[in-house]
């Protein structure tokens, strides 16, 4: 017996040793954990996708492929999964060429590029989204200049360029943020959307929605959780507004080294009416558990901080939902417009080979191009800024045109520079949520600190 | 015929020699792939800079001083220490006495024993997440949470553990218990020995190397911890200091390095490759240490 539980004990830590030293050596692989959802059963089988042999379709925008190239798309927006995955199969139908689409899960996208471009199959479109993605993979990206790709772009606004001027991505979408208002609601509280055009009007308007919320049935703010899930709505997007007023007019083209904090007080002037006049104690936003859309779509409040993405969500129960800007309290603001811009940039990777590539090329091309498929992209990413793509049909990028066509200004998205985000608002929500529990002055020096000194730390820790 | 014989386990002998390898072939290979070449790998990697593991930059030595330097990675290790520390002794504390009275036989303790080993069976994330809500409903009506407090997050996580762990635990005590031989309980009895005597004189010194796998898993479990710590409070409620650095105050080791890894600095993933190679020193040196001190109290029977 002893000896049975000596031998016991022994191979019972002998294992786990052995485990521990797999567990830590292994840490390399950790990226490839974090799978990405291979959604997409058809593999690269690429020497049997001869498009010549492929019939082709009575279709004749399809661009001849050439070559026995493939495609394989890493994609980034997991809402659009379904829409990608008909698209490469109408593609694959048409043309013959394969095209694999794998959607990182939410979240996880750089881990997943990290490990997919390390495979002997990388990804041949990836997406590059802001500065610091262009810094990491410069290298792995083809010079889209004078492309047939870039030369559909309706806009350059939202090209990413390195500091040698290679064009590494180019907009396939953009988006845009501010308050989603909920128009009926703020009539029958016995108000106009007209009335709101500062910050003083917004304040006035979300006061009184929210000292009679009792008697009308809905608050003014839905809630403004602190948990992942919702966090980003104000420490990336709501952030914004203080460093777009910090550019003075001009626009950052990489991030800079120290921020001032100006408009630090603007900042709070917001994000203190939202959560003060809202559904939820701020007291109970730390750990989250609030739906939000839900509470918009259901009536329950008239503004939800969020982007024109949420716009599929809402319009059947808020079919009349619009946007409005970030009305904080700067001088001029009545000439603010929405917060626009994209993440969603293609870059092609140039150490695909070059069937590859040209494959991938002519799949961008066919994308803004040919009626249908742009059509079917546009709804799902709202608006593409190609010459010949679909035009939109999204309500909230409506609005935003129709700011820009009343003369406003475009807030541009200024957050992208966050120097090592996801610790920098992980640092900013611990912040935040001290200052939600008891809105002291300390605390807000506290999320001063975290905003304009933890700007610099970061900036000085990704950078030396 | 004995000649014979003796041939016989010769030629087997030998046989056995010349094939030997092929039977030891699928785990020799299976274990180079799983474990031998990713750890090797991984010692070279914590001496580069790298971005993707296929094109590395030897680097020296330069990974292990920034590690040594990171105030973060020490503020890591202290807190696991405690936490490595406090679990150990409340689990296994806790752990023996719901076994000690499991094996009392009392009614329905094959229920009990089941009930209290499930826990196991759910996946520390979604643990973590269960019981930040739990926390919070309860903490919320104190005006406060979870993530607003360093000691909430700590005696928070030691709860949790507890609760996953115990079960484990108990049922590796239990095993342990009724292998104590009747006879030495019933000399024991004879002799006049009142139950605390017993219980520390005799039952406890032959259960001994229950106590050895015990505690040397809830070490490495302490030391290990990811998922739960990641889930309950992912190193929340942070202290800001002047000049905007932070100290995540309930960040263990095993969230120091995937935060590390996965900050965008050029030189992180090799950072935090070197802190993945000093964290399984101090995890193996401790284990073994652990070990060793408490196979010496063992008896033998």
């Amino acid at each position: 017996m002893k000896k049975t539980k000596k031998f016991l004990a022994l191979a019972l830590g002998t294992a786990l040793s052995l485990s521990m030293l797999a567990g830590c050596g292994g840490n390399t692989d950790a990226p490839s954990e974090n799978t990405a959802e291979a959604t997409d059963e058809s593999k690269e089988s690429a020497e049997n996708s001869e498009s010549a042999e492929a019939p082709a379709t009575e279709d004749t925008e399809a661009p001849a492929a050439s070559g026995s190239g493939s495609v394989y798309w890493l994609n980034f927006k997991p809402e659009s999964d379904e829409v990608l995955q008909d698209i490469a199969a109408i593609y694959k139908e048409k043309t013959g060429v394969d095209v694999k689409v794998v959607t990182a899960a939410s979240g996880t996208y750089s881990q997943t590029l990290l490990s997919e471009m390390d495979k002997s199959a990388p990804p041949t479109l990836f997406v590059i989204g802001n500065q610091a993605g262009v810094k990491d993979w410069t290298d792995y990206a083809l010079d889209l200049t004078d492309t047939p790709i870039a030369n559909e772009l309706s806009t350059d606004a939202y090209n990413l360029y390195d500091e040698n001027g290679k064009l590494v991505s180019i907009g396939y979408c953009y988006e845009c943020y501010g308050i989603i208002v909920n128009p009926d609601l703020i009539v029958k509280a016995g108000h106009t959307m007209d009335e709101i055009k500062d910050f003083d009007s917004l304040k006035a308007v979300a006061e009184d929605i929210h000292s009679r919320a009792g008697e009308l049935g809905f608050d003014a703010f839905s809630s403004s959780d602190m948990d992942a899930s919702s966090s980003w709505r104000f420490t990336g997007h709501m952030a914004n507004l203080e460093y777009y007023y910090e550019q003075e007019g001009s626009t950052w083209t990489e991030c800079p080294a120290t921020i001032s904090g100006k408009y630090m007080d603007n900042f709070k002037n917001l994000y203190d009416l939202c959560i003060n006049n809202s559904l939820t104690d701020p007291k109970e936003l730390a750990t989250g558990g609030h739906d939000a859309e839900n509470e918009f779509k259901t009536g329950q409040a008239a503004f939800f901080v969020n982007g024109s993405w949420e716009y599929e969500a809402v319009k059947n129960d808020v079919p009349n939902a619009t946007m409005i800007p970030y009305y904080c309290g700067v001088d001029g603001e009545e000439k603010a417009g929405l917060n626009c811009g994209t993440e969603n940039c293609w870059a092609i990777n140039c150490k695909a080979s070059e069937e590859d590539q040209q494959a991938t090329m002519d799949f961008m091309v066919w994308c803004v191009t040919d009626p249908d498929a742009s059509r079917k992209l546009v709804d799902t990413f709202g608006v593409m800024p190609y010459k010949q793509a679909a035009e939109s049909t999204n309500g909230f990028l409506a609005a935003a045109d129709a700011y820009t066509a009343d003369g406003c200004y475009v807030m541009n998205w200024a957050t992208n520079f966050q120097p090592n985000v996801d610790s920098y608002r992980a640092t900013l929500v611990s912040a935040l949520n001290q200052y939600n529990a008891d809105q002291s002055d300390a605390n807000w020096e506290t999320v001063r600190t975290a905003f304009v000194d933890g700007w610099a730390a970061e900036y000085n820790a990704v950078n030396n | 015929m004995k000649n014979n014989k003796n041939a016989n386990s010769n030629s087997i002998k030998k046989a056995t020699r010349r094939w030997g390898f092929l039977f030891l072939g699928p785990v020799l290979i299976a274990f180079t792939i799983g474990f031998i070449w990713p750890f090797i790998q991984g010692i070279w990697l914590s001496m580069c800079q790298f971005r993707l593991i296929s094109d590395a930059k030897f680097t020296g030595f330069d990974n292990y001083i920034k590690v040594f330097q990171d105030a973060s990675f020490r503020h890591a290790f202290w807190y696991t220490a405690l936490f490595a520390v406090v679990s150990l002794a409340i689990i296994n504390v806790l752990a023996f006495t719901v076994a000690y009275i499991l094996t009392l036989d009392i009614k329905g303790s094959n229920l009990f024993r089941t009930v209290f080993f499930m826990p196991n069976l759910i996946g520390g994330i979604v643990l973590g997440y269960i019981w930040s809500m739990i926390f919070d409903g309860i903490l919320g009506h104190y005006q406060t949470s979870i993530l607003l407090e360093s000691k909430y997050g700590f005696w928070g996580l030691i709860i949790l553990m507890c609760w996953q762990q115990i079960g484990y635990m108990m049922i590796i005590y239990i095993a342990g218990l009724q292998n104590v031989p009747g006879d030495i309980l019933e000399a024991a009895r004879i002799d006049g020995a009142t139950s605390l005597q017993t219980l520390f004189k005799v039952t406890i010194p032959n259960v001994m190397s229950s106590f050895t796998i015990c505690i040397f898993l809830s070490l490495t479990n302490g030391f290990k911890l990811f998922d739960q710590n990641l889930a309950l409070t992912g190193g929340q409620p942070f202290v800001i200091q002047q000049g905007g650095t932070t100290i995540k105050t309930t960040e263990m080791l095993a969230l120091n390095i995937y935060n590390t890894f996965y900050s965008s600095n050029t030189t992180s993933q090799g950072v935090a490759q070197a802190k993945a190679v000093v964290f399984f020193v101090l995890v193996a040196g401790l284990g073994l240490l652990q070990l060793s001190f408490t196979r010496k109290k063992e008896v033998q029977q």
